[in-house]
């Protein structure tokens, strides 16, 4: 079932690149897709029974709303802060705790907060992630770890857990 | 007004990777100029290659472009991750106007 899955999720990629929809191509991209389910197969998606959930699928656009919405703001941040002549700064790394428990969600989150604001993840230990920041805006942990991951640990805990 | 639109799309993307490439030359430490690196030109990018998708429209290459957005944020996001982890470890200092450091218990 769950090589299934990457087959499928292989094949549609291939198709969008090569975008040919004679028989060979098919038939070559059905081979590629095999081999890779074959290697990769027993890493990825515990649980495939998700994917067919349409509420995941519903929390899924709202988080790709918001995180779109937050690249955005997050290009303004950067751009303000290089092209002011006195560069308001105040970087650090702190320190955030997690509630999330599966990998996948785990990565998703830390690229999502890569991708927001001033913020960049350097290392996941245990339940806790340590972020650089370019503006350090609160020294209260309960407050910044609000700040900082937002309402995408809720998204994220809706579709991918 | 297909045209206006690519063009607009590429004039954005152009622009934001510009603020990156400055940002990279005066922020103070790596952490600080991978900030830039990282959000300006993955957007400015993702940008260029939308205006790309506009111009040819549904063919293949505007459907090869749509799909290089999805890949280049992962691996823009894992590459930062994973070069800011790395000058850590190698030693690179903070600025001295860092307010804060969690990591480094952490790390010895």
């Amino acid at each position: 079932m769950r090589y299934l899955a990457i087959f499928i999720l292989s094949l549609i990629f291939w198709l969008l690149v090569t975008f040919k929809f004679t028989l060979p191509n098919i038939a070559a991209g059905a081979v590629a897709s095999a081999i890779t389910a074959a290697i990769f197969g027993r890493y990825y998606f515990h649980g495939v029974g998700k994917f067919l959930q349409p509420r995941r699928w519903l929390w899924f656009i709202v988080y790709l709303v918001s995180f779109i919405w937050a690249c955005i703001k997050a290009n303004f941040d950067v751009a303000y802060r290089v092209l002011h002549p006195a560069m308001p700064i105040r970087p650090g790394i702190v320190k955030v705790k997690t509630t999330l428990k599966s990998d996948f969600a785990r990565t998703l989150l830390a690229n999502s907060i890569t991708m927001t604001p001033g913020t960049i993840t350097v290392d996941i230990i245990g339940d806790m992630i340590y972020i650089h920041w370019i503006y350090i805006r609160s020294e209260d942990p309960a407050l910044y770890t609000r700040m900082v991951t937002g309402r995408f640990e809720e998204y994220i805990k809706k579709f991918a857990e | 007004m297909n045209d206006m639109a690519a063009i607009i799309l590429i004039s954005v993307g152009v622009l934001f990777n510009i603020f990156g490439c400055i940002g990279l030359i005066r922020l103070p430490d790596v952490y600080n100029r991978l900030q830039a690196a990282t959000k300006c030109v993955t957007l400015g990018c993702c940008s260029i290659l939308l205006g790309v998708m506009v111009h040819f429209g549904i063919s293949g290459a505007g459907f090869r472009a749509l799909v290089a957005i999805p890949i280049l944020f992962f691996t823009a996001t894992v590459a930062a991750h994973a070069l800011v982890r790395g000058a850590y470890h190698f030693g690179a200092k903070l600025d001295k106007r860092s307010v804060k450091d969690d990591y480094r218990e952490e790390v010895k």
